[in-house]
């Protein structure tokens, strides 16, 4: 198991969904993986494909419409998986919390390991959030990161 | 006895060429569009992480078909490596082609079968070229033996180049690269999200990765046997087409799969009749 648990922590595979969000984060999300910040050198890559993904990254409030279909990606990943909300309507609905179609944040929904919070989260949060979460995962399996 | 040794040997080491020739690939993909890149070892972290992922099938048929391509995909390689008969390594290598289609097709997702559909359009346009090769080796060496090959002082290069080119472009396809990174699309995620691997998830998908390392070396051995004699000539041949499918995957753009099909028949068989024409007609004109 050693050489799994460690193998974990280096290729986190990212899936990114955008609830509802204004697309701010959802840019940030993407400049994570241009050039100036190249995320690949940690083995995180996007994947376009909940089941091969091991990380969720949700952007946006969740509203009515979008909480099934977070609800199914999630369930479509194989585990072990985490979830990092991404953004301040990410973690908390944000300016639209009270919206007559808005349910909050990602955690209304889906259990979340990593809040990322800013408006719009700035790439490096996010690398900081992902690199929590593989903290937190090492923890759970007693590995060091 | 000693077949044997060779066949266990191989089975055991080609995944590891192959990881690493993935790694390489995906370093040398990352310095061309100016990052840093992941570690050479990325893919065997991959690998693993995937193998310890929860077992989820949307339908149990398909990992019969997987299993059959990582089955053909070794035999075809193992034909290699034993030297034997050129003609019906082409045909397992089909098998195992048609196998991953059917795998493709036996589930309900739509992406899945876009994916089979395009891997099935690319057999299309391989599969030829590949048979005219075993034939164009027939030529030169009077059998589809690969022994012959490494017996013959002549490399294959002198006199079947154009051969040569049609078989560069089917190792583009066969790669998965672009303009022909149609089936699966390591990059085109908006458009058929994993196309053909859809459907695989953990250590089913860890599985298709490993067939695909044995498919690297296996590729990489048919280049290799261009320039059979001496033995590192070979090497250094498989080493440049590699550098060049590298190259030639980041500066083109991915086109369609008429395109693929029309422009390998166009150009790759085209070379392939005209080399074997030159060696079989040509001297029997002279004859009669």
């Amino acid at each position: 198991m050693g050489i799994i648990a460690t193998s974990r922590l280096k290729s986190p595979w990212i899936m990114h969904f955008d609830n509802s969000s204004c697309n701010g984060c959802d840019i940030e999300v993407l400049a994570c993986l241009t050039p100036l910040y190249d995320v690949e050198r940690f083995g995180i890559v996007n994947m376009g494909n909940p089941k091969h993904a091991d990380v969720l990254v949700v952007t946006g409030p969740v509203n009515r419409r979008t909480a099934r279909v977070l609800k199914n990606l999630y369930e479509q990943i194989p585990g072990p998986k985490m979830v990092i909300a991404v953004g301040t309507c990410g973690t908390s609905g944000g300016v639209f919390h009270n919206c007559y179609n808005v349910l909050g944040g990602v955690d209304k929904v889906i259990p979340v390991d990593v809040y990322v919070p800013g408006c719009a989260a700035r790439p490096e949060a996010i690398i900081d959030g992902v690199v929590l979460a593989l903290q937190k995962l090492a923890k759970l399996q007693g590995v060091a990161l | 006895m000693n077949a044997w040794i060779i066949a266990i040997v191989t089975v055991i080491v080609a995944p590891f060429i192959g990881g690493l020739l993935a790694g390489i690939d995906r370093r040398i993909t990352a310095r061309l569009q100016g990052r840093f890149g992941p570690p050479i070892l990325q893919p065997f972290y991959d690998f693993f992480k995937l193998l310890g992922k929860a077992k989820i099938a949307s339908s149990r048929l398909q990992l019969i078909w997987i299993y059959g391509y990582l089955v053909f995909m070794v035999t075809a390689l193992l034909f290699l490596v034993l030297k034997l008969d050129l003609l019906l390594l082409v045909f397992v290598i089909g098998f195992a082609g048609v196998s991953f289609a059917l795998g493709g097709f036996s589930s309900k997702s739509p992406y899945s079968h876009i994916g089979a559909n395009r891997e099935l359009m690319q057999m299309l346009a391989y599969e030829p070229v590949l048979l005219l090769f075993a034939l164009g080796v027939f030529a030169v060496n009077g059998s589809f033996l690969i022994s012959e090959i490494f017996n013959n002082p002549t490399p294959l290069l002198a006199r079947l180049w154009p051969i040569f080119i049609a078989v560069l472009l089917i190792l583009t396809i066969k790669l998965r690269k672009s303009p022909f990174d149609l089936a699966t699309s390591h990059h085109g995620h908006q458009e058929l999200i994993k196309g053909i691997m859809t459907e695989y998830s953990g250590p089913y998908y860890a599985l298709i990765q490993l067939t695909e390392w044995y498919e690297y070396v296996l590729l990489l051995g048919l280049v290799y046997i261009f320039w059979a004699n001496p033995w590192w000539a070979g090497l250094i041949v498989a080493a440049v087409a590699y550098i060049l499918e590298l190259l030639i995957d980041n500066i083109t753009a991915r086109m369609t799969v008429g395109w693929a099909v029309k422009f390998v028949w166009s150009v790759g068989l085209v070379l392939c009749v005209l080399n074997l024409i030159y060696f079989w007609l040509l001297p029997i004109k002279g004859v009669s």
